[in-house]
């Protein structure tokens, strides 16, 4: 069935504030993510997004009065990401205004997380967030942030997801972030092709030709970070989101 | 004054903020008083239709709603709010407002289509009617929702939208009107429904 065409904007929250990464490191300052999400407003996003990357490593969960502020904010649904590590913290996301969140770490060392969100809030609300590099040949599986290899194939990751009941799958490529090299399309259709429910790719995007390459490559939505916040080789930051040319080319 | 009925469900600050975003007088009314008040009303909601009407039975604005209703106040039901003033719901055994001659049943979805329908889709508004506008063009709103309006009347039917199957997505009838969508989270076309509903004569 055709639905209006998924670009959704990521943001990524690190101390507090708007950063971007290049192939997971490096962060850059952006601005202030409230300011954002306002911008992303006035340009009329579909959808947002917003990873807190420190989060799991600082061991702790989600910034809830961030998260209240934002679906506040937003005329737009809101994914989260982050430190989620229990069905309290769905609830508690969800209970800010919050549209969907998705797992990503604690969905490897608690198989049942999943499972357990699914039934209790619904697969739609539920999305499972992986990261990948390339090895060689092939793809692995990364956590922490791209610092660890987990040694799992996406492909074989993603099937265990969708079977545990999440909606969605966020396929990130670690390799092709902030490079605006184009999205890994080889890692999308792989994925893409082994599971029913959508796929939203994020990693590599430079233009409108990368969403379309990303969409024939069988990606449901195709979501951007550095693409939407910066300009230009020297990365000066500026917010931007699909014009409705660009928007109508994807249609 | 634009009243957001604080009964205890549906995103309410989402709600009055949009509406501040376009110049409306709003405020989250949760006591009869404050209901009173405003010239106009939205009645917000997620969840379960029994859930629904069981929140606003304990929250003691049932009956000056439906005071309010009844003089005259136009009212706006978004998503389970619009729902809820129908008069019963396939999905539960409570008694809806009955504001419209209308129930709600599970959205049909033949091919296997998941449910609740949740995303962007596009509306097909009947023109000039209710809150849409022929310049519209076709719009896309925002959707989350298992259930769907079924009008015994549907002459009070101001828009459809496709989902598998084609389902009622907006209302009117005299002073009451209902959206299944979420215009808080459907940014510019959000925008023109609520400002159409605010500048109601």
């Amino acid at each position: 069935m055709k639905r209006p065409v998924r670009v959704i904007p990521a943001l990524l929250i690190h101390k507090g504030g708007l950063y971007k990464t290049v192939q997971f490191a490096k962060p850059q300052y952006v601005g202030d993510p409230m300011n954002a999400v306002r911008v992303f407003n006035d340009k009329e996003a579909d959808e947002l997004l917003i990873f807190d990357i420190d989060a799991s490593a600082e061991g702790r969960g989600p910034n809830f009065d961030l998260l209240r502020e934002v679906a506040t904010e937003a005329f737009m649904p809101v994914c989260y990401g982050g430190g989620v590590r229990s069905v309290r913290d769905f609830d508690d996301a969800f209970a800010a205004g919050i549209e969907k969140v998705a797992v990503n770490s604690a969905a490897l060392t608690r198989p049942d997380l999943i499972e357990s969100a699914a039934q209790r809030f619904g697969s739609q609300s539920v999305a499972a967030s992986i990261d990948v590099a390339r090895r060689r040949r092939s793809w692995s599986v990364q956590t922490g942030r791209g610092r660890h290899d987990a040694k799992l194939d996406p492909v074989v990751l993603a099937k265990r997801y969708e079977s545990a009941g999440a909606g969605e799958i966020l396929l990130q490529s670690v390799d092709r972030d902030g490079t605006g090299e184009g999205y890994d399309l080889a890692l999308i259709s792989g994925v893409a092709s082994a599971v029913a429910v959508p796929v939203i790719a994020l990693g590599g995007a430079g233009g409108v030709d990368d969403f379309r390459n990303a969409l024939l490559a069988g990606a449901a939505g195709v979501a951007a970070g550095s693409h939407f916040v910066f300009h230009g080789r020297r990365r000066a930051v500026l917010i931007s989101y699909l014009s409705a040319e660009g928007r109508a080319s994807l249609e | 004054m634009i009243g957001v009925v604080g009964y205890g469900l549906g995103n309410v600050h989402s709600i009055a903020n949009m509406l501040r975003r376009i110049g409306q007088d709003v405020a989250i009314c949760d006591t009869a008083k404050g209901i009173r008040e405003c010239d106009r009303l939205i009645l917000p909601g997620v969840g379960a239709f029994d859930a629904g009407v069981q929140q606003l039975n304990a929250s003691g604005l049932r009956d000056c709603l439906e005071e309010a209703v009844g003089a005259g106040t136009p009212i706006l039901g978004i998503c389970l709010g619009m729902q809820l003033l129908g008069t019963r719901s396939d999905e539960g055994v409570e008694r809806g407002l009955g504001f419209i001659n209308a129930e709600s049943t599970r959205l049909n979805t033949p091919d296997g289509l998941p449910l609740p329908h949740m995303g962007w889709n596009w509306v097909q508004p009947k023109p000039e009617s209710g809150l849409f506008a022929a310049d519209d063009g076709v719009p896309r709103f925002y959707f989350l929702h298992s259930y769907a309006l079924r009008c015994s009347d549907d002459s009070i039917v101001t828009a459809t939208a496709t989902y598998g199957d084609t389902f009622v997505c907006a209302v009117a009838s005299g002073n009451v009107y209902g959206v299944q969508f979420h215009p808080e989270k459907s940014h510019r076309f959000g925008m023109q429904v609520l400002r159409r509903f605010a500048q109601l004569s």
